[in-house]
Order: structure tokens, then sequence, then C-alpha cells
């Protein structure tokens, strides 16, 4: 390895970072083609070149999974490709995935020295390069696999359930994944559009996950079609992961919430992207199309929201947010294209009422908004200076369109059907090894953490398995026990056990 | 129990009402097992289309089969009316959803069905006979020829009023007037539940109202997921938001803010009609049968009762 040679430092590398080839502005906000459309092997090449492989790397402790970061961009640098994907995939299964979506600026890139004179090291691309490059050319990690009689049953498809689901069928066990929705995938499926995360990597990438033998039953409600117990009791489950994300939108509680034109992201964001509305009516499915949208919230889902709309043909699209650029908690390349593509930014500002055409406010549509001005004051408890209502600057702001993008709580489902303990917001308690109150069942991702990111979600699902692998003694690092609460674990049958 | 095999929904039986009321038997033997009056499913005829909430008007553990009655008001229901055979299978048939309806054995019920909700009350009106409850049942329909499931109402029921708005069968009337009846006629009522469209919950939850009935209804706001996740079916219950999908379907009559509910019926009115345009004019071209006639969409404000 030419790097190994002689000792790469930040004034000897390149001093560019590679530019990621993008479709241009103007033309993509009309269309839901990808916006970022990956490196070309010559920029792979070269901004592998500005790796120091440092001896202690911080980009692998600012990764939630710990991917070995040198070691995959080395690889590159020596045009191993597969080598680099192999690294990878031993802790990351969603390369693809994690490449497009994870916020790097807040994790490996963030602490990346080379970020401190000049731009980091483009880890999320090339991390990205690498997970395309196998899907192109058909790359799979499938491991050989010996079955061991055990039976894992998943809960919700997202980014946490596919990674606990192929974990457990690495382990070798009979792992089936159950999703309500008509497809997989969570967050990335329904959420996230087209041109951020086309469907065709996440299909490539759960195609990976059938690959490991696991079984997607999707159409299925868990909790009310069965329960948790009754996995575990009746359905031969040994043990049971819970990944249900936190879908349940917030709305603020103003006036004039339920006139139409007014739904939250999700709602959008679901028409659009797993019903296809955009293709309405070739897709049965509507979505309301505003001519002057306002997305209130400046997080990734806002960002979606406020690019989705503009796609669909709206003339204005503006984003309303209380506190000020600096807070937004985007992605900075998201706030960045919404940037680019027209979308105009009202820092500092809050609705206090929508507006309906109708007599009363009750019935009708929405017109407008009647919008307040702000300021930060003290730090609050998240560390961000909390905004503060400017007496007399109340606004009326046009719209006919209102998306709220102002964040998600616990699904309600699990807990109404389950004895399952909850905490005091209604997200579900576990202990460090994400095992909750009912033996034999775990949960992590949105559903214990709240609203997080993909590749959080993703370390949960793995450190459920490591749990569950303890738990059914699969565990090579802990001796194999004999027994497990008491019960022969040749028995397998830990349903038995009732902790509750 | 074997991992659930639910690949396929096969429409094992179909039954047609009237022309715009058909009734489905589809297999899902665990779906069958599970399901819980006044819950729904969440349907996708074709991989094109829309989801669809309909509620669990039977089901037949024995079987494993549930049961929807469906009527064709918009595209969804009417490509549903032309393409569901038996033998051929839904493409998507999620649930049960909701919160099961809470049958506690009250001395007296009133079940009200109008609509949209006759065949919905079965499954509760059979719950509340079948926990010791004398069940006084009202079922509403336009004429005599869209009357069904009579002989399973009585059946179940202690006592039916049947309404039709032509008089051509039972009590000439809307069902607000047979429920006025059954109001007169049983001072000890102790519970009601009513299942229509939404004009007709609000005025018989107005006619219980002065009495203090304890009223539940059944409310049908627009859905997508049916999970919790879009907010769509958002309602107000007594000042509150509450999510209808997984907070509900069922409600008190007295808190629901029913023209709030009609208003966010209206949604997505102009839509639905394109919608329905151009799907009766890819049927114009395949086969002659005008279908002019039946472009006019109901109004979700008017009072309907036709089965
Ligand atoms: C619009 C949007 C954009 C985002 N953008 C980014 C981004 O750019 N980068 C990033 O890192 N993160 C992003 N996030 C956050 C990230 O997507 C989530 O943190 C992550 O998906 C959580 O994964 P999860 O597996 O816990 O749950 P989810 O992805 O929410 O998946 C849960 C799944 O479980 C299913 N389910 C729920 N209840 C049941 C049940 N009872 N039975 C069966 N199935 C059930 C649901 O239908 C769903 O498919 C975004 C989120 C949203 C909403
Ligand atoms: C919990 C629940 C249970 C339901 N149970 C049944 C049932 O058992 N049988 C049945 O036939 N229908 C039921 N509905 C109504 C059914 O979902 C709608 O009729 C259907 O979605 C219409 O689809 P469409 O494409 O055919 O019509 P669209 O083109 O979408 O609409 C046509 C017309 O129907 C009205 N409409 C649309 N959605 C609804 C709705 N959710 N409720 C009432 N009217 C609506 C609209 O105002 C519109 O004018 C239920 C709805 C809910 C929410
Ligand atoms: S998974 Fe995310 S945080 Fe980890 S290396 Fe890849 S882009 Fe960075
Ligand atoms: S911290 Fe930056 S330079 Fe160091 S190994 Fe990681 S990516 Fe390379
Ligand atoms: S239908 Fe989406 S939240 Fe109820």
């Amino acid at each position: 390895m030419a790097s190994a040679a002689k000792k790469k430092t930040v004034r000897t590398i390149p001093q560019l970072r590679a530019a990621m080839p993008e479709q241009d502005a103007g033309q993509r906000s009309r269309n839901f083609a990808e916006v970022a459309c990956g490196y070309r092997l010559e920029d792979a090449l070269h901004e592998a070149e500005r790796c120091l492989f440092c001896p202690d790397p911080a980009c692998v402790a600012g990764c939630p999974v710990s991917i070995d970061i040198p070691g995959f961009i080395r690889r590159i640098s020596a045009k191993d490709f597969r080598g680099a994907y192999d690294v990878i995939t031993a802790t990351n299964l969603l390369p693809a995935i994690c490449g497009r979506v994870c916020p790097q600026e807040s994790q490996c890139e963030g602490v990346c020295p080379v970020g401190e004179t000049l731009e980091p090291v483009a880890i999320g691309r090339l991390e990205r390069w690498v997970g395309d490059k196998a899907i192109a050319e058909g790359w799979s990690s499938a491991p050989h696999i010996e079955p061991n009689g055990f039976k894992v049953g998943i809960v919700g498809s997202g980014p946490a359930g596919m990674a606990c689901a192929a974990d457990m069928a690495k382990a070798g066990c009979e792992v089936t994944v159950y999703e309500a929705f008509q497809e997989p995938g969570g967050v990335l499926k329904y959420g996230i559009p087209d041109f951020r995360l086309p469907n065709a990597v996440i299909d490539a990438e759960i195609e990976n996950l059938r690959r490991l033998g696991v079984n997607f039953e999707c159409n299925t409600l868990v909790g009310r079609l069965f329960t948790l117990e009754q996995m575990r009791d009746e359905m031969g489950y040994d043990a049971v992961f819970v990944g249900t994300g936190a879908g349940y939108p917030s709305m603020m509680g103003i006036p004039g919430e339920s006139l139409n034109g007014v739904l939250s992201a999700n709602e959008l964001l679901t028409r659009c992207n797993l019903m296809r509305a955009r293709e309405f009516p070739q897709y049965d499915t509507p979505v309301p199309v505003g001519r002057r949208v306002a997305v209130i919230g400046s997080g990734n889902t806002a960002m979606d929201a406020l690019r989705v709309c503009l796609r669909l043909g709206a003339e204005k699209v503006h984003c309303i947010y209380r506190r000020s650029r600096a807070e937004s908690p985007a992605r900075a390349e998201e706030l960045h294209h919404a940037e680019e593509e027209g979308v105009e930014f009202h820092w500092l500002t809050n609705p206090v009422e929508i507006l309906g055409d109708a007599e009363g406010g009750r019935a009708g549509n929405v017109k407008g908004m009647r919008c307040v001005r702000m300021a930060l004051g003290e730090p609050d408890e998240s560390g961000r200076r909390r905004p503060l209502p400017v007496a007399g600057s109340e606004f009326e702001f046009p719209a006919d369109v209102v998306v709220f993008a102002i964040g998600t709580n616990a699904n309600p489902i699990i807990g109404q059907t389950s004895k399952i303990r909850l905490d005091k917001r209604g997200y579900i308690e576990t202990d460090a090894e994400l095992a909750t109150s009912m033996a034999g069942v775990f949960a992590g991702g949105d559903i214990v953490t709240g609203a997080a990111t993909v590749i959080e979600a993703m370390g949960a699902g793995r450190k459920a398995a490591r749990g569950i692998k303890r738990y059914l003694g699969l565990d090579p690092e802990s001796a194999s026990p004999e027994r497990l609460f008491g019960i022969p674990v040749s028995e397998k049958n830990f349903a038995r056990i009732r902790a509750l | 129990m074997a991992r659930a095999a639910q690949t396929d929904y096969e429409i094992v039986a179909r039954e047609d009402f009237s022309d715009a009321t058909y009734l489905l038997e589809v297999r899902h033997p665990l779906m069958a097992r599970a399901a819980r009056p006044g819950q729904f499913v969440i349907v996708m005829a074709q991989p094109h289309g829309e989801r669809i909430p309909l509620t669990l008007a039977d089901f037949d553990r024995r079987k494993g089969t549930v049961t929807l009655v469906v009527q064709a008001v918009g595209k969804t229901t009417r490509e549903m009316q032309q393409s569901c055979h038996v033998g051929s299978a839904l493409h998507a048939l999620a649930g049960p959803m909701g919160v099961p309806s809470h049958v506690n054995g009250a001395a007296k019920v009133l079940c009200v069905g109008g609509g949209l909700g006759v065949a919905p009350m079965f499954p509760q009106a059979r719950a509340h006979k079948e926990a010791g409850a004398t069940v006084i049942g009202v079922v509403g329909f336009r004429s005599r020829e869209l009357v069904f499931w009579e002989d399973k109402f009585r059946g179940v029921c202690d006592e039916l009023i049947l309404c039709t708005n032509d008089g051509s069968a039972g009590l000439r009337g809307l069902v607000t007037d047979g429920v006025r009846l059954a109001l007169e006629k049983h001072p000890d009522l102790a519970e009601a539940v009513v299942i229509g469209p939404p004009v007709m919950m609000k005025a018989c939850a107005e006619a219980t109202r002065p009495r203090g009935i304890k009223t539940v209804v059944s409310v049908n706001p627009i859905m997508v997921d049916g999970t919790g996740m879009c907010g769509g079916c958002r309602v107000k219950v007594g000042g509150r938001v509450r999510f209808a999908c997984v907070d509900g379907p069922d409600f008190d009559g007295h808190q629901v803010d029913f023209d709030d509910l009609m208003a966010r019926l209206a949604r997505f009115v102009p839509e639905e009609r394109r919608a329905l345009e151009r799907w009766s004019e890819s049927c114009r071209a395949k086969e002659p049968a005008p279908l002019e006639e039946t472009l006019e969409l109901p109004d979700p404000f008017e009072e309907v009762h036709g089965g």
C-alpha cells in the first residue's frame, strides 16, 4: 500500500474534497430523481487519498456503529472494492442507505481531524459509493448459516428491525419480520423521499436480508392481529424484537388545525412516497398540492416536506421555524439543498393560529396563518437558546396548505395491547441490553429513544441482537449456559417465563 | 399456530345486496380469530390503489373468514364492485384495527345503523346480545329492495325497527324517526350505539342527549395508514384531538364535533371526482355500458340511508 510508505499529513493530501455530482437545482426541484448522483470512480479514489489513516481514528468513535472507516477507505485506495464492502458490512448492513442519509457532519465527519483545517474526509459519500457498487455488482455479505432452531420475531421493518433481523439470521435463527404497511422499509420507505433515497436502493438492501433467509410478512399489525404475548406463548417465538418507530405526529394545538389543507408531514410524505400520490391519478391516492405552502419546523422531516411540495408543483414553499438557522436540526446538506431549490426560510417565526376561508374559522379551507416573531432568550434544557414571542409582532401569512413537521410521539398500539412497561411519554422502557419488562422481548430504535437517526436505530437493532443472543445462549463469548432463567436451554421453551 | 400465511387474501364469497351494496367474504384465518366488534380493516384492492378503511361486518372463526359490506360511492369502491369476484384476491388486507367496542353488559341497548353503518352494526348488536343485553335494533334503508340482513338482525335483536324512506317496508321515515320511536317505547334504555353517516350520527346523538343516554358512535374520517402514523384521521372529541384509527373509532357521541368531521370528509372532493371520472372513462372505453348517471358523487352532508 502506497499510503503506508510515507506518513500523510493534512498538508500532503489533496486539499479539496471531491465534489458530489448533482442535478442542477432549477431542474431537480421539479422532479423526483435523485439530487446527489453519487461519486464516479475517480472521485472516490481522489477522496480516499484524503484520509490520513489515523492510528487512533476519531471518526470510528463518531460513528454510532463504529465502522472501521480507515479500514474500508484503505481498501478503496488499494482498489479492493469488494474488500471495502466486506469491512463496512461487518458492522453496517445498509451502506448505500447510511451513506445517503446519515447526518455525517455531527457523527463521523464531524470529528475527523482533516476537518480542522480543510473539509473533512467525505466518509458518507465513500460509504455510499461502496454500497452502490455492491448493489450494481450484486454483492452480498451472506455467510454460511447453520440453523440453530430458534425462532425470532421482529415487529416493524424500519432500520432497527432490519438490523436486528440480519444479525439474528446470521446467527442461525429463523427470522420473520412483521410490518403493518404493505411494503417493508419503515421511514426509509414512507418518509424519506426518492430524491434523497431511491426506493430501488431500499429494495436492494431488503433483498440482501431475504438472501440471509429473513422472511417478511407485510399487512400485519402486531398487537391487533396477534399480541406480543401470543408471539411468545403460542406462535413459538423464542425471542421478539420491537422496532415500531415513533410515528405518531404532533400538532401544535393552535386554532384552525382541522381546516382542510392542514396536515402532518407524515401524512403528506406517506401519501406521496409510499402511496405514490405524486403520480395521481395513475395511482389512486390524492395529496393536497398547494400553490403557497407553509411547512412548520426545520428538521429533516420538514426539509423533505418542503422539497416534496416543490416537486408536486407548488409555486412558493415557505419554511417557518421558531428558532434561527443555527439551531435548525436538519442535516446540513438537506438545508443547503432546500435553499438552492428556492425554499424561502422564515427564521424566528411561529404560527399562533391557522386561518380559514369560512366564517367562524371551523369548516373550510386554509387561507393563511397568523404568525408571531420570536427572539432567542436564555438557553433551555437542550442547550439551545429558548425562543420567546416578541410582543406586538403578529402578522398574517397567506398559505393554502400548512404542513406540521414539529416532531412525533410514540406509537400507542403495542402499549395498548400488551403489558409491556412504557415510560411516562409512552416509549418502551428497556435496560442497558435493550431487554424490556417482558421476558424474551427486546426493543430498540425510535420506539425506545424517541425520533433519532437511521444509523442510531440500526445500532439499537444490533445491540438488541447481542442481547437476544445472550438471552438465547448463542453468544460465543459467554460460554453457552445450560440453563437460562431456570429452564434447560435445550427445551427452548422460554415462553414459560413470566416476568410480569 | 403455524406462521401466518397471509400472502393471499382470497375472496371466498360475494353477495350483491343492491346496485350499490355488496358483501365480500375474505379468507384470513388469523384475522377472523383476532377480530372484535367495532374494529375495522384497511384494504388495497390493487397495487396502484388507495388504502381504504372498511368495518368488519362479520367474522367466522371456524371458516377463517372476515366479511366486509361495501357501499360503492367512489372510484375504489366501484372498482372493487367490478373486480372482486369469488376466487380473486385483494392486494392488501391489514387489521383488525382500532380499539374494540366496549361491550359492558348494559341491561338494554339501542343499536342504530343507517347507510354504510347497517352492516357494521351487526357484530355490535350480536355482542351486546351475547353479553346478556336486551337489544333494540333500528336500521334504515331507502326502500324495500335495498333491505338486507333483516333475518340476521332479527336473530340478535329483541325488537327490530326497520325504516325505509318511502315506507315500502317497515316504518316510513328516516333512521332518526325510528330512534325517536324507540326512545318513546323504552324509557329504560341504558346505552345507544350508532353507526352511519355523520349527519345521522349527529342527529341520533342529539336525540339521546336530553335523556342522558350514553351514546357511542363509530366515526369514519379519511384514513391512510390506520396505525396512528399520519394524523389524517384526527377528530375533535370533547375539545381534544384524537386519532380515530388508534384512539377510536368508537367515541362518545355527545362529545364528538360532527361539523368538524364532516368538513374534513370533504378534503379531497375534487380529486375524488377526478379519479372517478378518469376511471369511468376507462370503463366506457372497454365496454359500452354508460356510467354517466352514476357519476354524481354522494354529498357527505346529505343524509344517506340507502343500502
Ligand atoms: C421524513 C423523515 C426524514 C428523516 N430523515 C433522516 C435522515 O436524513 N437521516 C437520518 O439519519 N434519519 C432521518 N430520519 C429519522 C429516521 O428515519 C428514524 O430515526 C429511523 O427510521 C427510525 O427507525 P426505526 O426502525 O426505529 O423505526 P421506523 O423507521 O419508524 O420503522 C418502524 C416500522 O414499524 C412499523 N410498525 C409500527 N407499528 C407496528 C405494529 N404494531 N406492527 C407491525 N409493524 C408496525 C411501521 O409501519 C414502520 O414501518 C427521518 C425521519 C423522517 C420521518
Ligand atoms: C373506520 C371506517 C370504517 C368504514 N367502514 C365502511 C364499511 O364498512 N363499508 C363501506 O362501504 N364504507 C366504509 N367506510 C367508508 C369507506 O372507507 C369509504 O367509502 C371509501 O374510502 C371511499 O373510497 P372511494 O375511493 O370509493 O370513494 P372516494 O372517491 O374516496 O369518495 C367518494 C365519496 O365518499 C365519501 N367518503 C370518502 N371517504 C369516506 C369515509 N372515510 N367515510 C365516509 N365517506 C367517505 C366522500 O365524501 C366522497 O364524496 C368506513 C370508513 C372508516 C373511516
Ligand atoms: S454509518 Fe453514518 S456515521 Fe457511520 S460511518 Fe457511515 S455515514 Fe458515518
Ligand atoms: S478521522 Fe478522518 S482522517 Fe482519520 S481515519 Fe477517520 S476519516 Fe481518515
Ligand atoms: S389513519 Fe393515519 S393516523 Fe389514523
